[in-house]
């Protein structure tokens, strides 16, 4: 039972993230710009960036709030900054305000990508461009790997075999054999989870 | 662009970007592996190069990761190919996080929670250093590449620095021909 569950109280309980009433609630204009201005301002992951509009920016949500509601959306499927604009989105404007966050997480990136694409289609045979996005290419899987070791670390605590080696299987199979991802995770993420709830 | 077969091609990049966007744990990045064998091998939507260009191109461009399929699709159809690309890869999982979103403060702080993060943080892990493993591949184990995305991985490890410089010098190294 969660804690928010007073007996004989009459009130609906807290929930994590309805807004206690000295927080400021947004509107589905304000929800719209606030997405776009995170998305429009994040390169390589908008974690960062949400966090810092939602909590110390606008106060729409407090620092536990925000940490509940990632951690909720990092398991979801899909990206974590989509599924966090839909919960979000919901919570202060039910449909219409998941579709009003997410119009604004996708829309601007959406057009702008669209216009690099059709420059890309007119001059992506330049040779210096191409050079040019070969460089790119080779820095984000630089920038993959460094995430990788950063995230890894927590795996090799305490000696554990287990974590370490459903990476290794992950990346074998997905990376260097390729089977097709839903037969991987398949078969991967039963063996973890039960060796998650083995060690519980 | 290669314009396929019109509706038919809609429907594949409907359905492919569909299902996979529900299997897309930790987000549009740990999906390249798939989204290269399906476009380039099994599709032949785009050469080698072109899907390592639009995932850089993809990087370059401000927001979630998972843009990579507007550009997929933008290359299998044109400005239709782009939207029902990214309507795809965005639908099913925001409908799933819709209902689960709400449902999720009953389960709070139980277990669940717990047993989710230790499994899935390793699968991640190992799905993101597979697309690293993908896109060293599609750039073509050239020396130069390999320089790079050495030095972008250590320098990002150990120095706190903004993507975007580092790939900004990366695209000035490919630019004068170092490439």
């Amino acid at each position: 039972m969660s804690a928010s569950l007073i007996p004989g109280s009459a009130e609906p309980p807290a929930s994590p993230l309805s807004a206690a009433p000295q927080q400021p609630q947004p509107t589905l204009t304000e929800l719209f710009t606030a997405f776009a201005k995170i998305s429009l301002s994040g390169f390589g992951g908008v974690l960062a960036w949400s966090r810092r509009m939602m909590v110390e920016e606008r106060k729409w949500l407090t620092a536990e709030q925000f940490n509940e509601t990632y951690a909720l959306c990092s398991f979801l499927p899909g990206g974590n900054v989509l599924n966090f604009s839909v919960v979000f989105g919901a919570r202060f404007g039910g449909v219409r305000g998941a579709l009003v966050a997410v119009a604004g997480l996708m829309g601007p990136p959406l057009l702008l990508v669209l216009v690099i694409a059709s420059i890309y289609a007119r001059y992506g045979d330049l040779p210096p461009l191409r050079r040019a996005l070969t460089g790119v290419a080779a820095a984000a899987a630089g920038l993959m790997i460094a995430t990788v070791a950063k995230m890894a670390q927590p795996l090799f605590r305490n000696r554990a075999v287990i974590g370490p080696l459903i990476a290794l299987a992950t990346f074998v199979t997905i990376g260097i054999v390729q089977w097709p991802l839903p037969l991987a995770l398949a078969v991967i993420v039963p063996v973890s989870i039960a060796a998650a709830m083995v060690r519980l | 662009m290669n314009s396929g077969s019109g509706q038919g091609s809609l429907l594949t990049l409907a359905g492919f970007f569909g299902v996979l966007s529900l299997f897309a744990i930790g987000g549009g990045n740990s999906a390249v592996p798939e989204m290269h064998r399906f476009a380039v091998e099994v599709q032949h939507w785009l050469s080698d190069r072109q899907f390592a260009d639009s995932f850089a191109l993809a990087q370059l461009t401000p927001g979630p990761n998972l843009i990579i399929v507007t550009l997929i699709g933008y290359h299998v159809a044109g400005i239709l190919g782009a939207l029902v690309a990214t309507l795809a890869m965005c639908g099913p999982p925001a409908v799933f996080a819709f209902f689960v979103g709400g449902a999720s403060e009953r389960f709070r702080g139980k277990t669940w929670h717990t047993v989710l993060s230790r499994a899935l943080v390793p699968v991640t892990i190992g799905l993101i250093a597979a697309s690293a493993a993908v896109i060293v591949a599609t750039t073509g184990y050239n020396w130069m590449s390999l320089v790079i995305t050495v030095g972008t991985a250590l320098t990002a490890y150990f120095v706190r620095v903004h993507p975007l410089w580092m790939f900004v010098a990366a695209a000035v190294i490919g630019m004068s021909g170092l490439l």
